[in-house]
């Protein structure tokens, strides 16, 4: 168990670390002007159900506040907090699918599609738009129309890229049983 | 490349960098609550001299931190743009009254209360701007972890951002290498792909991004549990940390002050908007 705590605190440090990077740096053009897919969700997804909801709220939000500071702001708490949600509830269903084990089928591609978008839809929808209210007092519409967009880019970027991720991945674990006696 | 542009320390001779990591850890997030709190446009310009003073001092120059400054402005001024595009009353909702300055056309007048407000958003980025720069580029990074730790939060969270820090610079040339490699095997992810086979080409990139962080959570792991880290032990030393100076009592101080002056002011009539127009 103790070797456990210790893979956690480091699977947060380089869970941020790639949350970060593909934060920041890279960006898939969706076709919709000034709207880019980012794919730091689908890592943060998968990190998230491999390591459990404080593992994945912990990497988004140290993720997130890195990004935020490295474009010279002051972080954006009420995003900041949505991306630590994200991660919070996809962790929540991390022993429902036990990717460890080289599980990947139906059943578990269900229950990650259904835990990434609505992570993604009730942190982006209510979390980040409410909590800019309060703190920031900006129009009701305009951050509800961002976070309503937010929601369904981040969405299916962590439902088609986090969900074929998770499928590779299982496929390079040897499952339990796989052996078969001659 | 492009990680010299991110997060970079700025080592100088400074009242600002004499600082511990702690105290301008510590005073930077009481000045960022103090300036997210308030909308009161006389606090916000009593932080934004405060914050343009503590930049003088610090030795660093405007041209070293062009880079973030430009795009700040440049979101600041699309932020500012949306605003009014989806609410050009918003000034009037939150002020009360409504003095038409001229009219554009169909429902969009410009106010002065919508420029108001406006100016009090802007006026908040300034305010949190060099701050937020100095934070960055006057802490060295590798003091950040004992900071953390110093105002309470646990060290393994601190352990957790500072190999954060330490490992963007690796993960980011892994991406570079790994996304050359594959564009060279005619994986594309720009606009000539279409949306979902951009999306599944992505994952060709990500998998062995995936693969080779997960073995380095391993080996660092495995590192870790070697020199006993975590073992039986509620408390850790920290290599980089400095002990407090009269400065740093001074700082923390000025930053709570900031704070309190921010909170009573804001907060005195109960509402957190300064009202010139009634």
């Amino acid at each position: 168990m103790k070797n456990n705590s210790i893979k956690t605190v480091v699977a947060v440090g380089i869970g941020a670390a790639l949350f970060f990077v593909l934060g920041r740096f890279v960006a898939i053009p969706s076709g919709i002007p000034n709207t880019n897919f980012t794919l730091q969700y689908a890592i943060l997804g998968l990190l998230a159900i491999m390591y459990g909801p404080v593992a994945g709220g912990l990497m988004g939000f140290i993720g997130h506040t890195l990004i935020d500071l490295s474009w010279g702001g002051s972080p954006w708490w009420s995003w900041v907090i949505a991306s630590a949600f994200v991660g919070v509830v996809v962790g929540l269903f991390a022993k429902k699918v036990s990717l460890n084990d080289g599980e990947f089928g139906k059943k578990e591609i269900i229950t990650f599609a259904i835990a990434n978008i609505a992570a993604n839809v009730i942190a982006w929808i209510v979390i980040a738009p409410v909590l800019d209210i309060l703190i920031y007092a900006e129009p009701a519409n305009k951050v509800f129309a961002q976070g309503a967009m937010a929601a369904v880019v981040n969405s299916v970027a962590s439902v088609v890229v986090g969900g074929l991720l998770c499928a590779a991945y299982a496929k390079t674990i040897a499952k339990k049983g796989s052996l078969d006696k001659e | 490349m492009a990680a010299s542009t991110v997060l970079n320390y700025l080592p100088r001779k400074s009242v600002v960098h004499e600082l511990t990591g702690t105290s301008k850890l510590a005073f930077f997030l009481l000045f960022t609550f103090a300036s997210m709190i308030t909308y009161d446009t006389r606090v916000l310009i009593i932080l934004m001299l405060s914050s343009f003073a503590i930049f003088k001092i610090s030795n660093i120059r405007i041209r070293e931190v062009r880079f973030m400054m430009t795009f700040m402005l440049v979101f600041l001024f699309l932020n500012n743009l949306f605003i009014f595009l989806f609410n050009p009353d918003q000034g009037t909702e939150i002020y009360g009254t409504r003095t038409v300055l001229f009219h554009l056309f169909w429902r969009y007048d410009v106010t002065a209360e919508q420029m108001f407000y406006m100016l009090n958003i802007s006026l908040k980025y300034f305010v949190a701007l060099p701050v937020a720069i100095l934070f960055i580029a006057a802490t060295n990074p590798s003091e950040f972890a004992a900071s953390l730790n110093k105002i309470g939060v646990s060290y393994r969270i601190g352990y957790a951002v500072s190999i954060a820090l330490r490992y963007i610079p690796d993960i980011q040339r892994d991406f570079h290498n790994i996304s050359q490699a594959q564009q060279a095997r005619g994986v594309e992810l720009g606009k000539k792909e279409k949306l979902l086979n951009r999306l599944k080409n992505s994952v060709s990139i990500l998998m062995p991004l995936i693969m080779s962080s997960l073995a380095r959570i391993d080996t660092i792991s495995n590192a870790m549990e070697l020199r006993g880290f975590g073992k039986n032990q509620k408390k850790r030393t920290w290599y980089m940390q400095r002990p407090f100076r009269r400065n740093d009592w001074l700082a923390i101080a000025f930053g709570a002050a900031l704070l309190v002056m921010s909170l009573v002011i804001t907060f005195w009539d109960g509402n957190r908007f300064f009202n010139p127009f009634v």
